[in-house]
C-alpha cells in the first residue's frame, strides 16, 4: 500500500491487529486507545489515549503500533498522546465485551458515578457481577484493583472460582 | 496548552510542582508495601494505586519540566532535586507506619485530591483540565478503597480500631497544610489555571468526619496544625525516602534500559 494514498479506514484497519499487551483478546481499537489517525503526505500520525494515567503498557503499545505501521510500509510513523477526552470502558463496543467475557474476564457495566463508600450497602441486582465461567450471580467483588489497573478481582460462589472483572471507568 | 507569559512561569511550576510532588511522594510511599501488605489482595491494590499516583505525577511533572522551558524531564524532576525543591505537603512523606497509617493517610489524601481534581477540570489550561479530568476517575476508586477500610478498621477489633484512632491523631496536625494558600495558589486560581485549596476544605471536612464518625473514630481537639512542605521545609522524613527513591538514578546518570 502507497502511505500517500492511505485513509483513515486503512490506518484503522491495520491497528485492529495491535492487540492490548495485558488483554490480548482485544485490539488498540477496540479498546478505544487510538483516537485517531492522519495520513499527510508520506507521514501518518496517530493519536493514542491511555486508558489509566499510570498504565505500564503505554509504551508497548506505542511501539507496538509503530511496528505494525512500517511492517505495512509506511516509513514515517508519529504517535501522539492526549489525555482528553478521558479514556472510558463506555468506548468499549457489545462485540469487545463479548470478546472479554469469552476470554475470562467479565466485562465493564456502564461507567456511571458510584458511591465513595461502598460497604455500607448491598449491591443491587443489577450491579451483581456475572461469573464469566458458570454465569452466576452468586458472586463477590473481593477487590477493585487486580492483576493490571483495567481489572478488579471477584470470586464465584457457584463454580468456586475467583475471576476478573474489567472496570468500569 | 502551554502559552504561559514569562512572569507566570514561575507561579504555574511551583504549583505543577506542588501537584505532582504530592503524587509522586505518597505513590513512592505506597510502594514501599509491595510485598509486604497484610493480604495479597491488599498488596495488589496499594501497589495499583501507587501506579496510578505516580503516572499522575510523570504527566504534571512532564508538564511543569515543559512550561519551565530549562531542558529538563518528568525524570529529572524526580530523581535529582534535592528535598527542600520538593514541594509535596508534609502529610504525604509521613513514613507509611503500620497498616492503619497508611489507610487513614489514604482517606485524607484522596478526599483531598478528588476535590482537587474535579476543580482542576475546569482548568483554563487543557493539558492541566485533561489530566485532571483522568485523575478524577481514578481518586474516586483510591477514596471508596480508603473510606471502605477505614470502616473495617474502626468497626473491627479492639486492636484494629486503637490502632485506627491512632493514625488520625498522629495524621490530623498535617491535614491543615492541605488548604493553606500562598501567592502561588492565589496567582494560579487568578489566571484560572490552578485552584485555590482553601474553599475545598469544607466539602473534605464533611465527606472525612462522615467516614471517620461512621468508623467511630474522633478527630482529635488540637486546632494545631503543621505547615512549610509547600514552602520546601520538609520533615526528616522526606531526605531519606528521597535517598532510596533517588539512588539508582543517581548513581547512573544518563542510564536507559
Amino acid at each position: 500500500m502507497s502511505a500517500a494514498a492511505a485513509t483513515r479506514e486503512e490506518i484503522f484497519e491495520i491497528l485492529d491487529e495491535v492487540k492490548d499487551p495485558e488483554v490480548p483478546v482485544l485490539s488498540v481499537v477496540e479498546l478505544g486507545i487510538v483516537r485517531d489517525a492522519r495520513v499527510e503526505d508520506d507521514e501518518v500520525t496517530v493519536t493514542i489515549t491511555p486508558t489509566y494515567s499510570g498504565c505500564p503498557a503505554m509504551r508497548v503499545i506505542e511501539e507496538d503500533i509503530r511496528a505494525a505501521l512500517v511492517a505495512h510500509g509506511f516509513a514515517a510513523v508519529n504517535v501522539e498522546t492526549v489525555y482528553a477526552p478521558a479514556w472510558t470502558t463506555d468506548w468499549l463496543s457489545a462485540e469487545a465485551k463479548q470478546k472479554l467475557e469469552a476470554y475470562g474476564i467479565t466485562p465493564p457495566g456502564p461507567a456511571t458515578r458510584q458511591s465513595l463508600v461502598s460497604l455500607t450497602r448491598a449491591p443491587s441486582v443489577a450491579e451483581r457481577i456475572r461469573c464469566p465461567y458458570c454465569h452466576s450471580l452468586e458472586t463477590t467483588l473481593r477487590s477493585e484493583f487486580g492483576s493490571t489497573a483495567c481489572k478488579a478481582i471477584a470470586y464465584c460462589s457457584g463454580c468456586k472460582q475467583p475471576f476478573e472483572v474489567f472496570k468500569a471507568i | 496548552m502551554v502559552s504561559a507569559s514569562p512572569a507566570a512561569v514561575p507561579n504555574e511550576f511551583e504549583y505543577l510542582l506542588r501537584l505532582g510532588d504530592d503524587r509522586l511522594v505518597l505513590g513512592h510511599r505506597l510502594s514501599e508495601w509491595c510485598g509486604h501488605a497484610p493480604i495479597l489482595e491488599e498488596d495488589i491494590a496499594l501497589a495499583n494505586i501507587a501506579l496510578d499516583l505516580i503516572g499522575q505525577a510523570n504527566l504534571l511533572l512532564g508538564l511543569a519540566a515543559r512550561i519551565e522551558r530549562k531542558g529538563r524531564d518528568a525524570d529529572a524532576l524526580a530523581y535529582l532535586r534535592d528535598a527542600i525543591d520538593y514541594r509535596n505537603a508534609l502529610l504525604v512523606e509521613m513514613p507509611k507506619g503500620d497498616f492503619a497509617v497508611t489507610i487513614v493517610r489514604q482517606l485524607l489524601y484522596s478526599v483531598f485530591a478528588l476535590l482537587q481534581a474535579e476543580a482542576l477540570q475546569r482548568s483554563t489550561d487543557a493539558d492541566v483540565a485533561g489530566i485532571a479530568a483522568k485523575a478524577v476517575k481514578e481518586l474516586r476508586y483510591h477514596v471508596r478503597h480508603s473510606a471502605d477500610w477505614v470502616l473495617k478498621l474502626g468497626g473491627g477489633t479492639t486492636e484494629s480500631r486503637a490502632r485506627a484512632q491512632r493514625a488520625v491523631d498522629d495524621l490530623w496536625p498535617y491535614t491543615g497544610e492541605l488548604f493553606l494558600a500562598d501567592d502561588v495558589d492565589r496567582a494560579v486560581a487568578q489566571t484560572g489555571i490552578g485552584v485555590d485549596p482553601s474553599p475545598l476544605e469544607s466539602s473534605w471536612q464533611s465527606t472525612v468526619r462522615d467516614v471517620l464518625g461512621r468508623a467511630g473514630l474522633t478527630i482529635p481537639d488540637s486546632a494545631y496544625m503543621q505547615r512549610g512542605g509547600r514552602q520546601g521545609r520538609h520533615t526528616e522524613h522526606l531526605g531519606h525516602m528521597l535517598a532510596e527513591m533517588q539512588i539508582v538514578a543517581r548513581s547512573h546518570p544518563g542510564a536507559s534500559w
